[in-house]
């Protein structure tokens, strides 16, 4: 394994197709993250679909894999998708849903009937063009990494200019429009950056599993932090290392697309973050049942005292069963007494009777307003 | 038209009706995108059955990869429930990772058997007709014609017993759960009958342009009617009809026919989007230009008979002025002529009997 790292990073097609992934990992992780807080997930889904049409007739027009017109096809397709979305949703009563459902598929199924045309076709340079449906990294050259790398620098760019822009668009537009901003514009601009981002992910990823490469490092990173920034920083981290390990995986496997070798390492992350992060599944279920044991053990280390009190002995000791009557059906007292007993607040009096010990007096007061009798 | 091609349409057919069923309620419950979640979902399962049964068509992969479509739909409501994640969100990571291990086990195990990553998205309803239904020696026609049809009455079952259950619960939710209808359970038995629709189609269409024949069809009866009955109804006749054109098209330009399906679905929604009587986009804009025209004339009604009644509007002794362009004025005043409301006299404007009654009319509010 060491030796195939070492291999990988020796090598320079290697290095290229590497650098390649982890640059595609690093903007999408950027972009993503906006695409995810403004609640368009789905939206970069559609677009990577529905930028096949784009890719096969660029070709067929050039003539040629030439990677720019490739991706502006791409990118002019994928808007088109967008624009059509916005028409069909703003003047029918078709919802939102049901439009993207409908740009997804048509055009994914012309890029499908172009693709087949294509293939028809006498030369044998579209050879590969399919390469776009799942990926295929190791087809990267020095210059589509360069090509890469200037797209990506752009939409970088971009989202450091209008940092703060793209962040009222995201948590309020409202407030940003009063402000003045155009919300109208930004919009159209944070599409613009998703489509680039899109664009360079077609030959390493492809067009059918793209949206996650933008969806999960940024859910992902989400689950981490509450930061605008530390979460366009989380989320790109985790995509470049998704990247180049997707990458590096489907050149070591044999038969492996890069794509869902990819998808299957950045979604790992997600999922692992969903339910292990501080806010996470697990996380959260686990604090649950902390703080019910808590309040249970409140709770009787309470009911012991209010009886003991009518003792007027706080050493008083009562029996299990007593405690058992005032509680909930399905409560565990002794589940609860044996824990206190292990914190030292209560002690045994005989088979089935508890007492207070000074120490569990002592936590008594802690919990009870002082002077109050509860 | 060759038997073979006869075949195919037959199969298409029913896919398409099969899938419009379901698709009308999805489409109403604003869930077309779960359905693209399932049907990348399915494939998963579909491949999992394929490994233990070895045969496409054996009812057992059927349900086990339906049953695949459902515990794709708890997995996205289960990640939903981790408290940042939102609805959209957990719909995106959770298909295109199942989506992605299966097309890597695909392509690590399963190379050269009947299914390959082409097929998983082209579908393969042009083999349809050669895989056959022989018993004892009589050749009853393609296997996928009776695969298919038990899903389509499969659904035509379900739509008919819970049809009650199923309105109620698309359109209100908490009066159906009211009056005991148990809207979850209606929701989990559709998404299991969506399963089933899409990992029967899978072999026809593959597993994303069936998104097109469930979603897009009753989004064009949608728009052409209010009542749910019709609305099913005319989905599966487009449905029907995009299938045998899609087919025709493919078939004219020797492309993939699932995708020429898809491609003539969304013709089909372009056309009923712009001319659908009341609420196509051509409609729409009549509709805008009438009402306008409607506010105009009545506007330039009233101001004439405020003047007669003496409340003279100071800004616009001639009412013409009140409009935003002399050509529009004149317009305004051609149609209220030809109508016979007003009279032009040197230039000057009158209200003929009849304008003045619509204008009373407008003014006191009748």
């Amino acid at each position: 394994m060491l030796e195939f790292a070492v291999e990988l990073f020796s090598d320079y097609t290697a290095r290229t197709i590497l650098l390649g992934a982890a640059s595609l990992g690093i903007v999408s992780g950027v972009v993503g993250s906006y695409a995810v807080l403004r609640k368009q997930s789905l939206v970069g889904d559609v677009m990577s679909h529905a930028a096949l049409p784009g890719i096969v007739l660029a070709f067929l027009i050039m003539g040629v894999k030439e990677q720019l017109p490739i991706f502006i096809g791409a990118a002019l397709s994928a808007v088109l998708a967008v624009f059509l979305i916005n028409l069909i949703t703003s003047n029918s009563r078709v919802k939102t849903d049901s439009a993207m459902g409908m740009a997804l598929s048509v055009f994914f199924g012309l890029g499908l009937v172009l693709l087949t045309y294509a293939q028809k076709m006498p030369d044998a340079n579209q050879a590969g063009l399919d390469k776009f449906l799942f990926g295929q990294a190791e087809a990267l050259v020095g210059k589509d990494v360069l090509v890469i790398g200037v797209t990506g620098l752009f939409a970088l760019l971009v989202v450091g200019l209008f940092w703060k822009e793209f962040k009222l668009l995201c948590f309020d537009p409202d407030f940003g429009g009063t402000m003045g901003f155009s919300m109208k514009s930004l919009d159209l601009l944070v599409t613009a950056v998703i489509v680039s981002a899109i664009v360079i992910g077609l030959q390493t990823v492809g067009v059918v599993l793209m949206s996650s490469m933008l969806i999960a490092p940024a859910v992902a990173a989400r689950q981490w932090t509450g930061g605008m920034g530390s979460m366009v920083i989380l989320a790109a981290l985790i995509a470049a290392v998704s990247g180049v390990t997707g990458v590096a995986l489907s050149a070591g496997l044999e038969n492996v697309p890069t794509g869902p070798a990819v998808i299957v390492c950045v979604s790992v992350i997600a999922f692992f973050s969903v339910l292990f992060s501080p806010n996470g599944f697990f996380t959260l279920r686990f604090k649950d049942a902390r703080s019910r044991r808590e309040i249970k053990k409140d709770y009787v280390l309470k009911a012991l005292h209010d009886l003991a009190l009518e003792h007027d002995d706080p050493g008083y000791a009562h029996s299990e069963k007593l405690l058992a009557l005032g509680s909930e059906k399905g409560f565990n007292v002794r589940k609860s007494l044996l824990q206190l007993q292990e914190a030292g607040h209560v002690e045994r009096a005989g088979e089935e009777n508890w007492r207070l010990t000074p120490s569990g007096i002592r936590e008594i007061r802690k919990l009870s307003p002082v002077g109050s009798n509860g | 038209m060759s038997p073979h091609q006869f075949d195919i349409q037959l199969v298409a057919v029913i896919v398409a009706a099969s899938c419009a069923i379901p698709g009308a309620f999805l489409v109403l419950r604003r869930m077309s995108m779960m359905t693209d979640a399932i049907s990348h979902s399915i494939l998963l399962g579909i491949i999992l059955a394929f490994f233990l049964v070895k045969d496409l068509s054996s009812p057992i992969l059927i349900v086990g990869a339906a049953a695949s479509g459902v515990l794709a739909i708890s997995l996205i409501e289960a990640v939903n429930r981790a408290r940042l994640v939102k609805k959209d969100a957990s719909i995106g990571i959770v298909f295109p990772f199942l989506f992605s291990v299966a097309v890597i086990l695909l392509s690590k195990y399963a190379r050269n058997v009947h299914i390959d990553t082409h097929s998983v998205l082209l579908g393969e309803i042009a083999f349809a007709p050669f895989n056959r239904l022989i018993l004892s020696g009589m050749d009853l026609g393609p296997k996928s014609v009776y695969v298919m049809g038990s899903i389509l009455l499969l659904n035509l079952l379900f739509i008919s017993l819970f049809y009650k259950e199923l309105k109620v619960s698309t359109f209100d939710e908490s009066f159906a759960s009211s009056i005991g209808f148990r809207p979850r359970l209606i929701h989990y038995l559709l998404m299991a009958v969506v399963s089933l629709t899409c990992v029967g189609a899978f072999d026809a269409v593959g597993s994303i342009l069936v998104i097109a024949l469930i979603v897009i069809p009753p989004c064009c009866a949608y728009l052409l009617t209010d009542s749910l009955f019709r609305m099913i109804l005319l989905s599966v006749v487009f449905g029907i009809s995009a299938a045998v054109s899609g087919f025709w098209v493919a078939n004219w330009l020797d492309v993939n026919i699932a995708g020429s399906m898809a491609f003539v679905c969304g013709v089909f929604f372009l056309v009923v989007f712009l001319l659908a009587p009341q609420r196509g986009l051509f409609g729409i804009m009549r509709e805008k230009r009438r009402q306008r025209m409607d506010f105009a004339e009545a506007s330039l009604l009233v101001s004439l008979y405020n003047q007669e009644i003496g409340e003279t509007v100071k800004n616009h002794p001639d009412s013409r002025g009140m409009f935003r362009s002399a050509d529009f004025a004149s317009k305004v005043v051609e149609f209220l002529k030809r109508k016979g409301e007003i009279a032009v006299a040197g230039g000057k404007l009158f209200l003929t009997e009849k304008g003045r009654e619509r204008a009373r009319m407008t003014v006191e509010g009748r």
